[in-house]
């Protein structure tokens, strides 16, 4: 598999850290037509999976009341940029149980440091 | 018609420019030497014999591979494969940087060794249920007619060993190469396990 890592090393991009939990604004290239624009998709990353270039996370928000889960791989071409709003406090790798949470309780802390810098 | 001898090094996935993830055999492609130029005149077909992976040490080289190399002036290689090409002479070199990306290839090679299989793996038969008292579980059926033939017909499709054969995939498409490298991306799977070896014909 070392021989292979170089390939898939070629194919990564720059992308900023983030970790499950943290809610994250991701810039995806639309193409309409023979145009390309931007459309930003922001919510809480629930869950990271896979290795390498085969990486891909899903962001959960709440779209008109209702529930969207989109899954990017992460060092699409497709994805322009991924802003990090904030960084959550969680204890765990996937946030499933966000599904079942309604109103307050569907929302994912936000880190103690990083408020306390912000304020 | 270029032909080149590769090692499938493994498979993975890469992007394409629009943004899409396509599966890919990464496979070491080359660089092979041309060993001896046939002609219709000498061999009654046109073809170039090709060698790949050179011998490291002198005493790994059979005899009668040795007067091969000696007469063509060239190093000696592990592999040796025709393909059916010209306008080379002996001592050139294929390389990968002979590929481009886009390009519509063929590949062959030997397939993983399945063993002794069923005919259920083996040739598709669809097998019987699984319960309710089923006996027929994974038997062939029938395998012919009784008082007349009072033998099986040639090529009924039975169990008995599987893969470890020549297979060869034609219509895929060069994903990315690498020159430097030696390195091949070609879209989908190809025959064979990891290491083994792989004959690529660009048409």
């Amino acid at each position: 598999m070392n021989l292979l890592q170089p390939i898939e090393e070629s194919y990564k991009k720059d992308v900023p850290k983030f970790n499950i939990g943290d809610t994250v604004k991701v810039y995806v290239k639309v193409v309409e037509g023979d145009k390309e624009r931007l459309q930003p998709y922001e919510g809480v990353v629930i869950s990271r999976r896979g290795g390498s270039i085969r990486e891909t996370f899903m962001v959960r928000k709440i779209s008109f009341g209702v529930g969207v889960e989109r899954i990017f791989p992460v060092h699409s071409p497709s994805i322009d940029k991924i802003e990090v709003i904030k960084r959550g406090d969680v204890r765990r790798a996937k946030l499933y149980y966000l599904r079942d949470k309604k109103g307050k309780e569907a929302k994912v802390k936000e880190k103690a440091r990083e408020t306390a810098a912000k304020a | 018609m270029t032909g080149i001898i590769g090692k499938k090094l493994g498979m993975t996935q890469v992007f394409t420019e629009d943004g899409k993830m396509v599966p890919v055999t990464v496979v070491e492609a080359g660089p092979c030497c041309v060993i001896q130029v046939k002609t219709p005149g000498k061999d009654g077909y046109e073809a170039v014999k090709v060698g790949f992976i050179e011998v490291r040490k002198e005493k790994n080289i059979s005899k009668p591979d040795a007067g091969v190399f000696k007469k063509a002036g060239t190093k000696a290689f592990k592999i040796l494969k025709e393909f059916p090409m010209s306008g080379l002479n002996v001592g050139d070199m294929i390389k990968a940087e002979n590929f481009n990306k886009g390009d519509i290839v063929t590949v062959s090679g030997v397939s993983k060794g399945k063993g002794f299989q069923g005919v259920m793996k083996r040739h598709n038969f669809k097998g019987g249920p699984d319960s309710h008292g089923s006996m027929f579980n994974r038997a062939p059926g029938s395998i012919g007619a009784s008082s007349f033939p009072s033998r099986v017909w040639k090529g009924i499709r039975m169990a008995g060993h599987m893969g470890s054969e020549r297979v060869t995939v034609s219509n895929l498409t060069v994903v990315d190469v690498r020159p430097e490298q030696n390195i091949i991306l070609i879209e989908g799977a190809v025959p064979g396990a990891a290491n083994s070896i792989l004959e690529i014909l660009k048409k």
